[in-house]
């Protein structure tokens, strides 16, 4: 399965996201993007493991901390990030920002700015690809915090005894904003409660995008097989405040710079590089590509025009 | 013509549209076997199978996001919400996914889908299976709100709600089901924001809804033979809501009375007199009324039931106390 393409667009598309959100980082504190940020450097792997699990028309529904999300299902940067600066160009026109971008056109059935709120939706997008015998999978992100949301218990029975083609793909960074993990639930593995549902539950180390994609591709061709729907854990770590401007007083740096040694990106070109599967001069010119598509996207966003205040009244309903 | 009730009224668009759309299908608690609490799917499960009549688990957050995940890929889902007392046990999903994800994703998806629940007191069931709560999503953009008070305008507007390609609400009120009226047999569609007049009147105007309706006509009978000569009028959707139908009316009549059984407060009828008085204050002559349930919750003793829920004897002195 791991050949040169492939290994290509996994190690990119984990340094596109990177690349992004440290830009995203920097527009907001340059006070150039309005709103708010969830930043979702640290957990490159479980999007780009997921995604590239997934077929093309597969769908994906996200949270707050949904960017990496969306480039993983190959949306356009441009859109992307014109969305951010909430400029008419941007996928919601401007309506939506960080936490509700949308490309229904790749699968990508939008972000979500209530914790669980996403998952019976996406549970519904699973039951219409059911019904209409479409062939594809839903998978739902959300994280630790998430899984103790009512919805979260409705929508995976339902799924479960309905045998939807669904994956829910729960990123365990640890803490659910500032809460640890520990004071939120009696359980270190999520992937347990799957037990509660009848459904198959897994766990990926989401520092790991080969572990991530196997698991992932495992849970994607049940669902697809009629095999009904996984909740797939990968443990994972977000190395920036849960949004920008956390002043972080529930962790160490000590523990951000152990998580760090287990870079997801770094371990990943050291993989390829030692497999010979790339050589470093491809990476760097892989990066610097990237590097220029995401300015190309930023000049895009900036020189975009706003919406027309009058379109913020004009389209409630069909 | 001849007369149906208006659960079978309601029954027959959802067996036609079960038919006639492989879209289409419906998903509710007890909506299998039993056809339903209030029987309006009764042998729709037997006829179409598990996949199009879904027998959902207790799990409305799970029934309303599945129902519109599921439209926002091409399905028309037809949920039922078995009292909609029970509606906000799925609040999240409404307000901040249904009611949003066309506008907030910028026009993106479309969401064919229709929530029908019942409303209204009248059989004791007391505080949580007897509330009117029609006009608590109507303050939330994204929602259309339905709210029959015939046979004949249940089937019209089910089937209009059905083809409608945005989020419906449809409220069903449980005193109306074994009504009957005259229903013709063919298919047919009332469209959204076009109020019936149900009594035609020259001296007062009686804006009312659902079980309102028949009570109000009942209270014009009696005003007639005082000489007093009531317009009735149902608006049939609050989400689009017919104001030049009304308007037209006071401009006629100069008064205006608002009946609704939902809670006084903060209801559908203050809504309505707002606008009244700030698109028709020229033409009114009486202060404007409204009767709804007093503001509280909705208590179990028939006694105590009927005194909390507007009674014709309510609508009444309201309607006395303009034109006198
Ligand atoms: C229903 C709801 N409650 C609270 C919040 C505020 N909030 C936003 S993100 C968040 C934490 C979510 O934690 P988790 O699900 O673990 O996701 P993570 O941020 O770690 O990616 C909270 C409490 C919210 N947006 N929605």
């Amino acid at each position: 399965m791991m050949n040169k393409d492939f290994a290509g667009e996994m190690l990119t598309t984990m340094i596109k996201i990177r690349l992004f959100e440290e830009k995203a980082v920097e527009l907001f504190a340059a006070k150039e993007l309005p709103g708010w940020l969830h930043s979702y450097i640290g957990e490159e792997a479980v999007a780009t493991g997921v995604c590239l699990a997934l077929n093309p028309g597969d769908y994906i529904s996200s949270t707050h901390r949904g960017h990496g999300h969306c480039i993983a299902k190959g949306v356009s940067l441009k859109a992307m990030m014109a969305e951010l600066y909430g400029k008419k160009t941007g996928y919601c026109h401007g309506r939506g920002g960080s936490m509700h971008i949308a490309d229904f056109s790749k699968g990508m059935i939008g972000a979500n700015g209530i914790v669980g709120g996403g998952i019976p939706v996406a549970t519904g997008a699973a039951l219409g690809s059911k019904m209409k015998k479409m062939g594809k999978v839903s998978v739902c992100f959300f994280g630790d915090g998430a899984s103790n949301q009512g919805a979260f218990h409705e929508a995976l029975n339902l799924a479960a005894v309905w045998n939807l083609p669904a994956v829910y793909v729960c990123e365990n960074n640890l803490f659910a904003e500032t809460t640890p993990q520990s004071e939120h639930q009696h359980i270190n593995d999520i992937a347990q409660r799957a037990v509660a549902y009848g459904m198959f539950g897994d766990i990926a180390d989401g520092m790991n995008v080969l572990s991530v994609y196997e698991k992932a591709k495992l849970a994607a061709d049940r669902a697809r097989n009629g095999e009904g729907p996984t909740l797939l854990e990968c443990k994972t770590y977000r190395y920036r405040g849960h949004w920008e401007g956390d002043p972080q007083p529930y962790r160490t740096k000590k523990e951000i710079e152990e998580w760090k040694k287990k870079d997801p990106i770094r371990a990943f070109q050291q993989y390829v590089i030692e497999n010979r599967l790339l050589t470093e001069s491809e990476i760097e010119k892989a990066t610097h590509d990237i590097q220029a598509e995401i300015d190309e996207a930023v000049v895009y966003g900036r020189k975009s025009p706003l919406a027309d205040v009058q379109e913020a009244v004009c389209s409630l309903f069909v | 013509m001849r007369q149906i009730s208006y659960r079978e009224a309601l029954h027959e668009v959802l067996d036609y549209e079960l038919q006639i759309n492989p879209d289409v299908f419906l998903l509710g608690e007890d909506i299998g076997p039993l056809g339903g609490a209030f029987g309006v799917t009764t042998g729709l499960w037997q006829k179409y199978g598990n996949e199009r009549v879904r027998n959902t688990p207790l799990s409305e957050i799970a029934i309303v996001g599945a129902a519109t995940g599921a439209a926002s890929v091409g399905m028309r889902p037809v949920a039922e919400i078995m009292f909609c007392d029970f509606l906000f046990v799925a609040g999240d999903q409404l307000i901040n996914q249904t009611a949003k994800m066309r506008y907030m994703f910028g026009d993106q998806c479309q969401l064919p889908l229709v929530i029908r629940t019942v409303i209204g007191a009248g059989q004791s069931a007391a505080a949580q299976h007897s509330q009117s709560l029609e006009g608590l999503l109507a303050h939330i953009p994204g929602f259309k709100s339905v709210i029959p008070s015939t046979p004949y305008d249940a089937k019209g507007l089910l089937k209009t709600a059905i083809e409608d390609n945005n989020p419906v609400l449809f409220y069903e009120h449980k005193s109306l089901y074994n009504m009957k009226g005259e229903v013709p047999e063919e298919m047919y569609s009332i469209p959204f924001g076009v109020a019936d007049v149900k009594r035609k009147g020259k001296d007062v105007t009686v804006i009312a809804t659902a079980e309102m309706v028949h009570k109000s006509l009942r209270v014009a009978d009696r005003l007639q033979k005082e000489g007093i000569d009531v317009e009735i009028i149902d608006p049939r959707t609050l989400v689009p809501l017919d104001m030049d139908t009304i308007i037209n009316s006071v401009k006629k009549t100069h008064k205006a009375v608002v009946v609704h059984e939902a809670h006084l407060s903060y209801g559908p009828g203050a809504e309505i007199v707002a606008r009244l008085a700030d698109e028709a204050f020229d033409y009114l002559d009486a202060p404007l009324k409204r009767v709804g349930a007093k503001d509280v919750p909705i208590p179990m003793a028939p006694h105590l039931e009927s005194f909390v829920i507007p009674q014709e004897e309510d609508i009444y002195k309201a309607i006395k106390s303009v034109v006198d």
